[in-house]
């Protein structure tokens, strides 16, 4: 065991834990921050996806260790009254169904606009086809992510 | 209007006021106040009661007229979580805005048929939800009427405000709530004419959405509570393997670990539910404080495996029988398909034999004849397997992902030795189900785990855990023969389909009933492998092996594969062969032509590929159009247009996104996703080499177009999954010249399928 000072969501933690603790389970046991879902554990569905200064990582394969120090943002972070452009697009749109893989949808989704605020049709499926939805939700993700560059840019 | 008897008696009214305690329940409501707390300003806006009035077990009236309707059954994602209270509100006159939804607990005294599968939740809750909201309005009206001191027929209800016709009288629901808690429940009601109806058929959005997209906890996995442990089991490896021996020490001495032992989920002696599947009865359990140490702790566990000869006693048989000679009743995929093409099809029985199939055979001017083949598949929901339960000596408390709550509940019962009353079942929302949540084994092992621990206890399966557990959609083989005269005229029809270990064969469906000439068999081959209900059963496959065949038959007689299915569904319906027919030809008709029209059928597509299917199955028709392309031999599908028939849409846009869903993971199945085995082990254990459809390759537009038609409402959890693969493969023979018989498609699409496999 051992203390990391990670900040999350703009807040400090002190985190005690094994160094080797993937982020996913620090935010989901330590911290109760449950929206960002376990899927895979090997980086493949990105249901856990969280901002890591910004950037999209899977938040399952970065070690506590090496989040000590970053900004991390969970989907719980992404707006203070959950009305971030790309979660607002989510609910007109009203892409869940099952749900479980969506905050980890936005979560790239968010990344994507971030650094691309007008990407192409196939600029949106290569970013997004690190996130499995099984219920199949991805034409609306699209839709989605569409209006929520709209929205950005308008 | 329709009257109907109620059947919302004193019992289950009696019994929430005892609950309730006194007829009144006393202005707190946990969730709604969250909600309203947590939520955005149009929430914000809904002020919470200071009284609520219970009038039946699916709803509650608070004194300021906001109204919380129980939604009943399981929310796997279908969305039954807004359409059924949906259905409560249209009957009572609410405004929707007022509307607080909240998952009802596992009540059968109160609700019926809690149970997410089949499609079922809206057919068959449709009238007793109408009949809910019904009674209420009865009530609420009847006490205006007293209170107004008018008759209750001059009375008239909008959005919860009751006027009197005659007068400028009016009252709110939440002014007169307390009195109609007070009244009898009516033994008969009216329930509105459809075309009066202002929710029902109005687009409403998903009411979990908000959390959803803000990360608040909702599933099963989320669960956290004060002293609760996190359990994970250990399977064997492989089917038809048990457990020999275990070294915990190890593992035990790990950081965080409280405990590790062995468990059998289900005791021989048990009487088991239907629900009851579980591959792996005896399991290593490893305890402790967090996911990650019980984790860690797993890998230093020392575990002996044996062959379970009991159980591979028979398989070894049934290889022998494939001409395995070092069969060792552990299977693997090549053993299979040796099962599947050989083996199975010789045991095949007669299921259905109209006319004289044989003499129409014998005398056919030619005869076509085409297999098709399916794999195992893993449900590989999203959420995987887990389950919270607190055991003590006299009550149990259960929340978590489970299709079948009352089944569990009898089973969490015999298993525990606790009566029904003692045990609290609660449903969260579910990361997906598509089946494998009504084998509730994993609430089982949470349940004996906690009564072990005597502590609160979350189990959670990995996803190895749950790709490797079984319980899979079975591997299935469909052989197809036509006969044609000399003219090119269809005289005969033949099926023989099976499975290992269960057969798809409907044998009353499309096309019997359509030619004069019809047989049917089917055989099953035994499988230490494991298998439950996936997202449409059995349709799943025999849809789009039907739809290829029907595709490849149209275009062998020289006709349109739309008119050709139109042209038996006329013979159906006109002059239809035998009786047993299980379908309306007439429905199944209209969305192929729905279908034509939307999709422009009759135009010239290129440079697209098109192919149609159409099925029914859960009640409800489908018909696709699939428009592809291919790029460097990966299919690109460009639209789908589909044509569905569920009689009355409950809310429009939910049912398209369902409809959507069924399509794109109809087609990801069918063209890249497979369970493999060798020796018993399952072969693809996560994401990295189990196939599921991604974002690049779902379609680019799904357009759904629904039939007006007004008739009660069905499903549409499933019927859109079958049919799309048909189309998918009769689209691939357009844009490669070759037909597909075997999924997962992108094998012989990129050349990787064994020869032998190929018709």
């Amino acid at each position: 065991m051992a203390e990391f000072n990670v900040n999350i969501n703009g807040k400090d933690f002190d985190i005690d834990a094994d160094p080797t603790t993937p982020l996913l389970w620090v935010l989901r046991d330590h911290l109760k921050l449950v929206g960002t879902k376990y899927g895979c554990g090997i980086a493949q569905c990105g249901a856990c996806t969280v901002h890591f200064n910004g950037a999209a990582v899977r938040s399952c394969q970065l070690p506590i260790s090496a989040a000590a120090g970053a900004k991390i943002t969970t989907i719980e972070g992404l707006s203070e009254h959950g009305d971030h452009p790309v979660q607002q697009a989510w609910l007109e749109v009203d892409v869940p169904q099952c749900g479980y893989c969506q905050a980890g949808q936005i979560m790239s989704a968010s990344a994507l606009l971030n650094q691309n605020p007008s990407p192409s049709d196939e600029e949106i499926e290569n970013a997004m086809s690190g996130n499995i939805c099984r219920c199949g939700t991805y034409v609306r993700i699209k839709e989605a992510i569409k209006k929520a560059a709209n929205t950005q840019l308008s | 209007m329709n009257k109907v008897k109620t059947g919302i008696g004193r019992r289950s009214f009696i019994k929430n006021v005892a609950v309730a305690g006194g007829g009144l329940i006393i202005g707190f409501n946990w969730l709604a106040c969250q909600r309203a707390a947590e939520e955005g300003s149009e929430e914000m806006a809904m002020q919470m009661p200071d009284e609520w009035f219970e009038l039946n077990g699916y709803l509650k009236v608070g004194d300021n007229g906001v109204v919380t309707i129980y939604s009943p059954n399981p929310e796997i994602g279908q969305n039954v979580k807004t359409s059924m209270p949906m259905i409560v509100a249209e009957e009572l006159d609410v405004d929707w805005n007022n509307v607080i939804v909240e998952q009802a607990p596992l009540n059968t005294d109160i609700f019926t048929r809690q149970l997410a599968g089949g499609s079922q939740s809206i057919r068959q809750g449709w009238q007793s939800l109408r009949t809910a909201g019904a009674t209420a309005r009865q009530m609420l009206l009847t006490a205006a009427a007293s209170e107004m001191d008018v008759p209750v027929s001059e009375l008239s209800v909008e959005k919860g405000i009751i006027k009197h016709a005659g007068s400028d009288k009016s009252v709110s629901y939440g002014e007169i709530a307390k009195a109609a808690a007070k009244l009898e429940v009516p033994q008969e009601v009216e329930l509105k004419n459809k075309a009066d109806f202002k929710i029902i058929g109005t687009s409403r959005r998903n009411v979990d959405a908000k959390k959803i997209v803000t990360g608040q906890p909702l599933f099963g996995l989320d669960t956290y509570r004060d002293g609760m442990l996190t359990a994970m089991v250990v399977q064997p490896p492989a089917f038809g393997m048990v457990l020999k021996s275990l070294d915990a020490e190890a593992a035990k001495d790990m950081p965080g670990i409280t405990d590790v032992f062995t468990i059998s989920t289900y005791p021989e002696d048990m009487e088991k539910e239907w629900s009851d599947v579980a591959a792996f009865n005896n399991l290593v359990v490893v305890v402790g404080e967090s996911t990650w140490q019980v984790m860690q702790a797993r890998k230093k566990l020392n575990i002996e495996w044996d062959l379970n000869a009991e159980l591979t006693k028979e398989i070894e048989i049934l290889e022998k029988s494939a001409g395995m000679e070092d069969a060792t009743g552990l299977e693997s995929t090549e053993i299979h398909t040796r099962l599947l093409t050989e083996v199975g099809p010789r045991k095949a029985e007669v299921v259905r034999k109209d006319g004289d199939p044989e003499k129409a055979f014998k005398n056919a001017a030619k005869v076509i004849e085409r297999s098709y083949t399916c794999p195992f598949l893993a449900h590989n929901c999203m959420e995987p397997m887990n389950f919270f339960a607190d055991v003590r000596k006299d009550k149990a408390e259960l929340f978590g992902p489970i299709q079948t709550p009352e089944f569990a509940e009898n089973s969490i019962s015999k298993r525990l030795g606790l009566a029904p009353e003692q045990i609290d079942i609660q449903m969260s929302r579910m990361g997906g189900g598509f089946g494998r949540r009504l084998y509730g084994h994993f609430l089982i092992e949470a349940a004996v785990i906690s009564q072990k621990m005597g502590k609160p206890v979350k189990l959670v399966y990995t996803r190895e855990d749950d790709m490797t557990n079984g319980v899979y959609r079975p591997a299935y083989h469909a052989q197809y023969r036509a006969a044609l005269d000399a003219n090119n005229n269809l005289v005969a029809f033949h099926v023989k389909a099976g499975g290992i270990p269960e057969s798809p064969l409907f044998a009353n469906r499309f096309p019997a009933g359509a030619i004069d000439n019809y047989l049917a068999e089917s055989w099953t081959v035994d499988s230490n492998i494991t298998f439950g209900a996936f997202r449409a059963p059995r349709s799943n496959f025999i849809a789009g092996a039907e739809n290829s065949f029907l595709d490849e038959l149209a275009e062998e007689m020289g006709k349109d594969p739309i008119q050709f299915r139109l042209d038996m569904l006329k013979r159906a319906e006109t002059n239809p062969v035998g009786e047993e027919n299980d379908y309306d030809p007439s429905r199944y008709a209209g969305v192929l032509k729905l279908v034509r029209d939307e999709a422009s059928w009759e135009k010239e597509q290129s440079p697209v590929s098109r192919g149609v299917s159409a099925y029914y199955c859960h009640n409800t028709y489908v018909a696709q159009v699939l428009d592809m392309s291919l790029k460097n031999n990966q299919p690109i599908i460009e639209k789908v247009t589909c044509a569905v028939d569920c009689g009355i849409v409950v809310n429009p846009d939910a049912a398209k996104n369902m409809v959507e869903g069924g399509t794109i993971d109809g087609i990801g199945h069918a063209l890249y996703s497979e369970m493999t085995f060798e020796d018993g082990v399952p072969l693809k254990s996560n994401f990295h080499n189990y196939r599921l459809i991604r974002h690049q390759e779902a379609p680019k537009k799904i357009d759904t177009h629904f039939v007006k038609n007004g008739i009660d409402p069905t499903g549409l959890g499933e019927p859109p999954f079958p049919p799309v693969q048909g189309a998918l493969a009769n689209a691939l023979y357009k844009a490669t010249g070759r037909r597909f018989y075997n999924q997962p498609f992108i094998k012989e699409l990129q050349n990787e399928v064994p020869t032998e496999l190929k018709t």
